[in-house]
């Protein structure tokens, strides 16, 4: 843990009449981050809180505007933040089996080309490194994680997918991440699990929740 | 039953919708005039979250396959049960058999139908309402077609007969016809009488990155609700905001009434459908108890802004539930009424 960022607290602001935002200034860090799952812990438990959002370093906690007191719940939240948190971000290691290139990822070539690798490289490169779920958004279930390798860097398509097949594994960019629904995307498309990542009517619906691991494993190619 | 004769443009099964999920980028989904749909299950006699049917637009015909007690509330939609008129904010019986109609908005946007008993899907992660982004929820996720069927739960009015299928209809004042606190007069509008929807707002957390022209025209300019605007998001034309601080923000949590800037200048006021995180600076938020409000403004319609302290927005909170409380009230003495007749 970065000795320097925890001491660190973010500015907190309110956004309406029901939530207060939590922001560290740029630049993002994992060990910042860590401290956001921390509060966020903490804060679901609180009386009147309705919502704990983690962001990119940042923490929403949507309120019960009639029941909650503002003032206290700011004091409340903001001295949360001098609590140093647990060592361990306190997430699950989840493996989630990929079917990489073919049509399970009509995009592998065209990353490995990017990048100078072969296909071969981009998936022995996909699967070596350990992910985090930084936070969630975008569809239910749609993680955002770190820690792509640097040399699977990749822009995103110029022309958005108009309906990127449920379970894609994709690069945008600096990230990676997998679709819970089809959905319209713009991301390359370099591979496709079998995991369920949302499902609504599951008691826990969504696979993956902010601070958790994650580990891909090539589960056969149909190149 | 409810026989969808006609679903109209845009007619969902929504609750008051699903929440303590945004942090897996669930949205709230739900009525969007949540204040409608209360009152309405209020006057069928189901508890506030019992779900119900938002109609947008219309024309929407429902036919109802049992004895029922329904309410219509939200926009005056110039509803027929067969060919009497139905008046807005209306708690009545139906027969089987018997056709509601809701054919177009006189004011506003949406109308909701309660029946006693509640539209009884099935609950997924707390809530009945219809996630029409993610596909889930309500009646198989999406929006109802020409011959669906809604399944009605069990009604218990047996302890409040003045609600039951054989009393008469009777209504309550429109929250629109109430004044909940004093409505500051937008600086920019007009003394005389405007049609302007005034909606109270928060400064938000990227307010002080814009410019001062902005941050004047924000509170003084007329805000047009172009037609690319639906259930996620009122998308707004009027002039261009300009942000001076240009650094990116990292992704954040979102609300409904949040007011986000994207990069062309142009606000998004996020409804109930909204996505969980975004990008763009918020330059404010609409105070809770004018979130009913904006979701009954139409399409083309103008709103203007006007600056409230967190006091004002706790205040016009308080004046809503004082209007529940009227309304709880008026239907404890229209029971006691009906009791001591018989």
């Amino acid at each position: 843990m970065d000795a320097v960022n925890t001491l660190i607290k973010p500015a907190l602001v309110a956004l309406g009449d029901n939530a207060l935002v939590c922001s560290f200034a740029p630049p993002a860090t994992l060990a910042t981050q860590a401290r956001v799952w921390a509060v966020a812990r903490a804060a679901r438990d609180w009386p009147h809180v309705v919502e704990v959002v983690p962001g990119m370093n940042n923490l929403t906690v949507v309120y019960d505007p009639l029941k909650a007191d503002p003032l206290a719940l700011t004091a409340q939240l903001d001295a949360a933040w001098d609590e140093p948190p647990e060592d361990q971000a306190g997430g699950n290691l989840i493996e989630i089996p990929v079917r990489y290139g073919g049509a399970d990822g009509p995009d592998l070539d065209e990353v490995a080309r990017f990048c100078k690798l072969t296909t071969a490289e981009v998936i022995a490169r996909h699967t070596a490194a350990e992910y985090v779920v930084f936070f969630l958004g975008f569809q239910p279930g749609f993680a955002y994680l770190g820690g792509l390798d640097p040399a699977l860097h990749t822009p995103r398509r110029a022309e958005p997918r108009i309906a990127v097949p449920v379970g894609s594994v994709a690069i945008g960019g600096e990230q990676t991440g997998i679709y819970p629904s089809e959905s319209p995307g713009g991301w390359q498309l370099i591979g496709r699990s079998t995991s369920v990542l949302f499902d609504p009517s599951r008691a826990q619906p969504s696979l993956l929740a902010p601070g958790d691991r994650v580990r891909f494993t090539a589960a056969g190619s149909r190149a | 039953m409810i026989d969808v004769i006609r679903a109209g443009m845009l007619t969902s099964v929504q609750d008051l919708g699903r929440h303590g999920l945004r942090h897996l980028g669930i949205c709230q989904s739900g009525a969007l005039d949540t204040l409608a749909l209360n009152v309405a299950n209020r006057l069928v006699g189901n508890t506030v979250g019992a779900a119900g049917i938002e109609v947008t637009i219309g024309p929407t015909v429902l036919r109802f396959t049992r004895d029922a007690r329904i309410a219509v509330t939200g926009a005056d939609f110039a509803a027929t049960l067969d060919d009497t008129p139905v008046n807005a904010w209306w708690s009545l019986p139906v027969r089987a058999g018997q056709v509601l109609t809701l054919r177009a908005p006189r004011h506003g946007m949406r109308a909701y139908v309660a029946i006693a008993g509640g539209i009884d899907v099935i609950s997924l992660l707390g809530s009945r309402s219809t996630d029409l982004q993610a596909g889930f929820g309500g009646l198989g996720g999406r929006a109802l077609r020409d011959g669906d069927r809604l399944p009605v739960g069990a009604a218990h009015h047996g302890r409040r007969l003045s609600l039951g299928p054989d009393s008469s209809g009777f209504g309550v004042k429109s929250p629109a016809l109430c004044t909940f606190g004093p409505m500051p007069v937008a600086p920019g509008a007009s003394a005389a009488g405007s049609n302007d929807t005034v909606i109270r707002v928060m400064t938000g957390p990227e307010y002080a990155q814009f410019s001062p022209e902005a941050q004047a025209a924000l509170w003084q300019s007329p805000w047009r609700i172009t037609p690319n605007s639906n259930r996620m998001g009122y998308r707004l034309a009027g002039p261009l905001l300009d942000r001076v601080d240009t650094a990116d923000l990292l992704s954040h949590g979102v609300l409904p009434g949040t007011i986000q800037v994207p990069p062309n200048g142009q606000p998004i006021v996020l409804m109930g459908d909204a996505q969980t995180a975004g990008g763009y600076p918020k330059i404010g938020a609409v105070i809770s108890a004018d979130l009913w409000r904006l979701a009954q403004a139409r399409l083309n319609a103008t709103l203007r802004f006007v600056p409230v302290a967190a006091d004002d927005a706790r205040r016009a909170l308080v004046k809503i539930e004082q209007y529940l409380q009227q309304v709880d009230l008026a239907l404890q003495m229209r029971c006691e009424r009906l009791n001591a007749g018989r």
